[in-house]
């Protein structure tokens, strides 16, 4: 078949079912209203003080991904973050907002996996990487003192093609298709500004899987986010996760630092250790979640317990090194991820997206991070092969866009 | 790894559970626990006589400046270090110090074979060679006074086994062990004929209690000699960067499939690391 007659037999499909009501050429937007049954929890609001994402309870799936700009200029950065605002307005807010429109010409505006779904409690939430602060848009002097340059920890594996990026963004939705094409929606934004330089895919239990809303299991079968801070105590959030603009960096305030590692889990070695051992590593139990020598999730954990030399909880225990003092606390949002085998060794390629938001990185991910490297006993069974930490800009109001304390 | 070790001298003990142990071999077929773990350190104390003399050898070359030399024997001196690397994984910060890797210890305190390797293979910050080979002479030597006395155990011993192999499949299959000289294989034959004494030792037990159990793992140690054996020539081992990705998964999943029957030997032994 030669090209121009496909060509024309696909023109003709696509005007036939509307050349009776409206002129080829003319604009068509098809609005779908929204079901009346879908009620206010699938959709998490856009708009306010905090980008969301961050605060929100933990959905079941997530993208993370990482674009490096192709641009110099500052006017193309604030372009691509009014067009990616949009866009993430448009989405999060669900199907009434949800067209698909343009000419019947022209490729779809909207890409369409997710036309008629429901939103899924999907949020979109955008931060600078310290590379955009090198110089090419002018903006050497406004880096956060707390944006650092992640030092380099004991036992690093980073592979660059997994690691850092000029600008971040965490998709999060309750619905794959659905977190995936929000992605999608901002690659296609983005062509001609940024290309993306990595991205990686997240889950978690679902609440049909999870209905005791139980402490969400990681791959290692372990209760992970026991002591995790409560993202609903307002307080809390502001002397744990907000930025307050008080080191001087005022674009920042209501922002967050995002840290981002992702951990390889060496499952096979895992697997074949014994229970003992898996729960001396961690320093709680298996089942329960316990912390070891006690009955109860909720325990604190007893590190004093024990006789001298040999604790309860072993000193080189996970949650022991964790918690240090427990001065320094962190908002872990993690996912775990499987993406194939890796193909040197044919294992699964499976682990855990380490994900959490802090007010200053220099005070909290940091100095916990240097303690585990050196001395948790998990280390033999894991890895850190990726790494970024982005400054996650603070929300912006209607009219406005995700970015402009700094750009505008 | 951590395997339960404490230094302590216990020479009555010992020796009295030695003459026990030959008492029992001529009984039985079956090795006391103190036969047993008398055995392995015999082994392991002619691994590290052998280690320091190879050492020796190694630093006579980097000394001399014969650096082809050197490179020569840079993957055949740590066989012997990589055969009973669970006892030096026992002794504090001893296998670190011998055979830890750029970023697995704080850079001022980075020594070893692999701070060699790397002035070796790359040439960078040459000047610190004579330093950097007193210590690893200093440091062997010392792995071999500690031998005499380190407690070893059954369990430890079982445990000491799947760590080898673990090892095998976390470091040396994916190239990060030897970044510099690509002599990762060497270590991988090492690690293995590490684990196989271990399992030999024990075997006559592991038969009693779970003869299934025995034949899977001694089949699954001699698949990852054979596939191992596709890449040795004499004593010499294929370099890592001539493996294929093929290459290195069938050798991963043959290590895997030992593994996974050797952490059960470790069980049956009462092992709880």
């Amino acid at each position: 078949m030669k090209a121009g007659a496909l060509a024309g037999r696909r023109l003709a499909a696509l005007l036939a079912p509307f050349v009776a009501g409206v002129a080829v050429g003319a604009v068509v937007t098809f609005v779908l209203p929204r079901p009346s049954s879908a009620g206010s929890e699938g959709t998490v609001p856009f708009y306010g003080e905090h980008q969301a994402g961050i605060a929100t309870p933990s959905q079941s799936f997530a993208f993370v991904a990482a674009f490096d700009l192709t641009t110099n200029s500052r006017n193309d950065l604030r372009e691509l973050m009014k067009r990616w605002t949009l866009i993430a307005a448009r989405l999060t807010a669900g199907t009434d907002e949800q067209s698909v429109s343009g000419s019947p010409l022209s490729p779809p505006s909207d890409t369409g996996e997710t036309f008629g779904y429901e939103p899924c409690r999907l949020t979109v939430t955008f931060g600078a990487g310290p590379s955009l602060f090198d110089g090419r848009f002018g903006l050497s002097s406004l880096r956060p003192a707390a944006l650092v340059d992640l030092p380099p920890f004991l036992g690093d594996r980073l592979r660059p093609e997994l690691s850092n990026g000029d600008l971040g963004v965490q998709i999060c939705a309750d619905d794959t298709q659905v977190a995936f094409h929000a992605l999608r929606e901002l690659v296609r934004a983005a062509r001609g500004l940024a290309v993306l330089r990595w991205s990686q895919q997240g889950f978690r239990p679902t609440p049909e899987a999870n209905a005791g809303h139980q402490t969400a299991r990681n791959l290692q079968g372990f209760k992970d986010g026991t002591l995790n801070v409560d993202s609903s105590d307002a307080s809390l959030m502001n002397t744990v996760v907000w930025a307050d603009g008080s080191d001087g960096t005022l674009w920042m305030k209501g922002g967050s630092y995002l840290v981002f590692r992702r951990i390889r889990m060496h499952i096979e070695v895992w697997d074949r250790s014994s229970l003992h051992d898996q729960e001396n590593t961690i320093g709680r139990h298996k089942e329960t979640g316990a912390p070891l020598g006690s009955s109860r999730e909720s325990d604190t954990l007893p590190l004093f317990a024990g006789q001298q030399g040999s604790p309860v909880i072993p000193e080189d225990a996970h949650v022991r090194l964790a918690h240090g003092d427990g001065s320094e606390q962190i908002l872990r949002r993690p996912y775990s991820f499987a993406n194939g085998i890796d193909p040197r060794t044919g294992e699964l390629d499976a682990g855990l997206l380490f994900i959490c938001f802090q007010r200053d990185p220099r005070e909290q991910f940091i100095p916990i991070q240097e303690r585990l490297a050196k001395s948790d006993a998990l280390n033999e069974y894991i890895a850190h092969v990726g790494s970024a930490i982005f400054a996650c800009f603070p929300g912006t109001r209607k009219g406005g866009y995700i970015g402009e304390t700094l750009l505008n | 790894m951590r395997m339960v070790c404490k230094i302590s001298l216990a020479t009555s003990a010992a020796l009295i559970a030695l003459g026990l142990s030959a008492f029992a071999e001529k009984v039985g077929s079956m090795k006391s626990d103190a036969g047993i773990t008398e055995a392995y350190r015999a082994y392991a104390i002619h691994e590290c006589n052998a280690l320091v003399i190879s050492t020796r050898a190694l630093a006579r070359a980097l000394t001399a400046g014969n650096l082809d030399q050197a490179k020569r024997l840079y993957p055949s001196t740590r066989m012997a270090f990589e055969r009973i690397e669970p006892i030096a994984e026992a002794l504090g910060s001893l296998d670190p110090d011998i055979d830890g890797r750029d970023g697995d210890v704080p850079a001022a305190q980075w020594r070893g074979f692999h701070r060699i390797e790397r002035i070796l293979w790359t040439g960078k910050e040459s000047e610190t060679l004579q330093t950097y080979t007193t210590r690893l002479l200093d440091d062997v030597t010392l792995l071999r006074a500690k031998l005499d006395n380190v407690e070893i155990t059954i369990p430890a011993l079982a445990l000491g086994a799947v760590d080898l192999l673990n090892e095998v499949a976390t470091s040396k299959i994916t190239g990060e062990e030897e970044r510099y000289s690509h002599t990762d294989l060497y270590d991988f034959a090492a690690n293995v004929e590490g684990a196989r004494k271990i399992f030999d030792l024990l075997e006559p037990r592991v038969k009693a209690k779970d003869p299934a159990l025995a034949a899977a793992t001694e089949a699954n140690f001699q698949k990852v000699s054979q596939a191992l054996d596709r890449y040795k020539k004499g004593s010499d081992y294929a370099l890592y960067m001539s493996l294929s990705t093929a290459d290195t998964k069938t050798l991963a999943q043959a290590v895997d499939a030992l593994a996974d029957p050797l952490s059960k030997v470790a069980a049956l032994m009462g092992a709880a690391k």
